[in-house]
């Protein structure tokens, strides 16, 4: 054991002396979670509404307290007449516009109904689909309550009111941060993996090692163990953002969650060795690792287009993508708070293509040394 | 019985339909320099590889230090040193950790390595370069303190695959003083080389052309044999009767 432990920290010698190395697996997971989470969102936050509307009718201005005390809304103005809608937009000053019709309250109460118009600005139209159908929600809970309070009962409508569970803001980290979990975790061990072996490789001191007694397995591990705990720290670092920085809750169990990490942290590195097996220097590995990891995670993975909008084709061909599945599994432990009997499929899936990638990787690996 | 440090029967290694190694036999003495000469693509490389126990055989048999070379290559790694071609340190890791690296992994215990590191560093008069990186070092050290450091466990073998590429003459003239230093020691040395004038440096000397030995003997006796002036000739008429060109 001696042995092995002095090839461990070798290995950490090298990445803490390697400043790419270092800026890639601390500095990197932050960014991503900062850069996604702040530049990148198609989410309800911060909206600006304008009103029109009579203030002296109390229905509208309990309408308009609800909207202003949400913490996704913020009632940013009063404009005095419909004609004014344009005007507000084209000077970028509201995200969506509440206008009330006439008699709001006393229509409410006689005829039975009343109008409101919701406009938004569809030069952008995922976030103004998203924004007007958050204050539709809004909206209509006023009226539910409003209803209860004048007739005493819940009244019976057809309206549909579509409620998002787990993410009613529909917030775009809930879908990044398990998706950024799953890049950096594949990126730091297989990535990190096949570079660190076929440099060995390339300056001739893998062979060093393999003709040492250190038994060549052992120094796979010990190669391995490094990014294993770097990987460690990024997971929780990433869900400490989350948590603190993003507000994505942590629902299920935290052992659950780390225990299918681990599981994916497995079949990256095994991957790793896989594509430091292939590779002859590193610029293939990296380009490898690039073509053949990274980009089909982003794609196939969910974190920016929906698995379910793809061909078939495509579909089959994400599953064979370890990724989905660690996402998946983390989407519904962390997000929806689920419990092993809910990801149980998942899991056994991502366990066996961690078993199947380990043992083809090391049976390359041994044949190549012979 | 003393057995002889390296002996080797009919060993055979094929790659697919090439064969690298072709039915080679030979003994290298305990204590002895043994040259391993052959152009490029002669097959030492492989022999010498499947010796460390990194390959192993398609046929044939041999033991290194008394190990079978087929079944006990774990027990031939831990009496054997070996320093490559390609410079045998870690450039990002300081000389210290260089040696405790190496020591570590051919399991000396911390108080044996703390020694060694002393002996070492004073040996090579490193003691101010020891938190440097090795690879800042120049050249002439940095071989000198990788064959120290391939002797760190006093193995019974050295294997140096062509250790002295790329350096001046006078470099590897004092870097031979160490090989020589080692051999009087006790330590058996089987060393490949491109350069003819240290073949002249060792007690006997192999010759691969194809990946047969095409000739086996002291420096002295095939100079008289093939009536050459000096190993380079030799080597020329050997390498120039199998129908080869001469790599260097």
């Amino acid at each position: 054991m001696r042995e092995f432990a002095a090839s461990v920290v070798k290995e950490f010698l090298h990445i803490f002396r390697d400043r790419r190395t270092i800026l890639i697996a601390m500095v990197m997971p932050v960014v991503q979670i900062i850069l996604f989470g702040f530049a990148v969102s198609t989410e309800v936050n911060d909206v600006r509404v304008v009103f029109c509307g009579d203030m002296s009718d109390p229905a509208i201005r309990n309408a308009v307290d609800r909207m202003d005390n949400n913490r996704y809304l913020r009632i940013t103005g009063r404009i005095d007449s419909p004609d004014e809608v344009e005007g507000v937009f084209r000077k970028n000053r509201a995200d969506a516009i509440v206008l009330f019709g006439r008699d709001f309250g006393s229509g409410l109460v006689q005829p039975g109904h009343s109008q409101v118009r919701i406009v938004g600005d569809g030069s952008d139209p995922n976030t103004a689909q998203m924004i007007t159908s958050y204050i539709k929600g809004v909206l209509q809970a006023e009226q539910t309550d409003f209803s209860i309070s004048f007739t005493g009962e819940k009244k019976t409508s057809m309206t549909p009111v579509v409620q998002l569970m787990y993410n009613p803001a529909m917030k775009s980290s809930y879908n990044f941060v398990p998706g950024v979990m799953g890049l950096i975790l594949m990126l730091i061990c297989s990535m990190m993996t096949a570079v660190s072996i076929v440099r060995e490789k390339e300056t001739g001191t893998l062979e060093l090692l393999l003709v040492s007694p250190v038994r060549p397995l052992w120094i796979i591990v010990s190669k391995m163990i490094p990014y294993l705990v770097l990987s460690a720290v990024n997971f929780i670092s990433i869900l400490l953002l989350s948590h603190y920085v993003m507000e994505v809750p942590v629902n299920g169990s935290i052992l659950l969650l780390s225990a299918a990490a681990l599981v994916f942290v497995v079949t990256s590195l095994a991957l790793g060795l896989l594509i430091s097996v292939i590779s002859p220097n590193q610029r293939t590995a990296l380009l490898i690792c690039g073509m053949g990891l990274t980009m089909p995670t982003m794609i196939f993975s969910g974190i920016i287009f929906p698995c379910e909008s793809m061909p078939e084709i495509l579909q089959w061909f994400s599953d064979i993508i370890p990724a989905k599945w660690f996402i998946i599994i983390v989407k519904k432990v962390m997000i929806q708070g689920s419990g092993l009997a809910s990801a149980a499929k998942e899991m056994l899936i991502l366990t066996g293509m961690a078993a199947v990638l380990l043992a083809v990787s090391i049976k390359s690996f041994r044949t190549r040394l012979q | 019985m003393v057995s002889d440090a390296v002996e080797i029967r009919n060993l055979t290694k094929r790659f697919g339909d090439f064969t690298a190694v072709d039915n080679i036999s030979f003994n290298v003495r305990r204590g002895e320099i043994f040259g391993f000469l052959g152009a490029n693509g002669a097959g030492k490389t492989t022999a010498m590889r499947i010796l460390c126990g990194l390959s192993r055989p398609t046929s044939g048999e041999g033991t290194v230090a008394g190990y079978d070379i087929n079944t006990q290559q774990e027990k031939i790694k831990r009496r054997i040193g070996y320093m490559s071609q390609k410079f045998s340190l870690y450039p990002d890791l300081t000389v210290r950790e260089n040696i405790r690296l190496f020591g570590g992994i051919y399991g000396l215990k911390d108080k044996e390595i703390k020694e060694k590191t002393d002996t070492l560093l004073s040996m090579l008069d490193m003691r101010q370069e020891r938190d440097k990186f090795a690879g800042s070092l120049p050249l002439g050290w940095k071989q000198k303190l990788a064959f120290s450091i391939a002797m760190i466990h006093d193995p019974e073998i050295i294997f140096l695959d062509e250790p002295t590429g790329g350096v001046d003459p006078e470099t590897r003239r004092r870097f031979w003083e160490m090989i020589y230093d080692a051999s009087e020691k006790g330590t058996t040395v089987f060393v490949t080389t491109h350069y003819m004038d240290e073949a002249e440096y060792c007690d006997r000397v192999s010759v691969m052309v194809d990946g047969r030995i095409a000739a086996l003997d002291s420096p002295e006796r095939l100079k008289e044999m093939y009536r050459a002036e000096n190993m380079d000739e030799v080597f020329r008429t050997i390498v120039g009767r199998s129908g080869k060109e001469d790599s260097r």
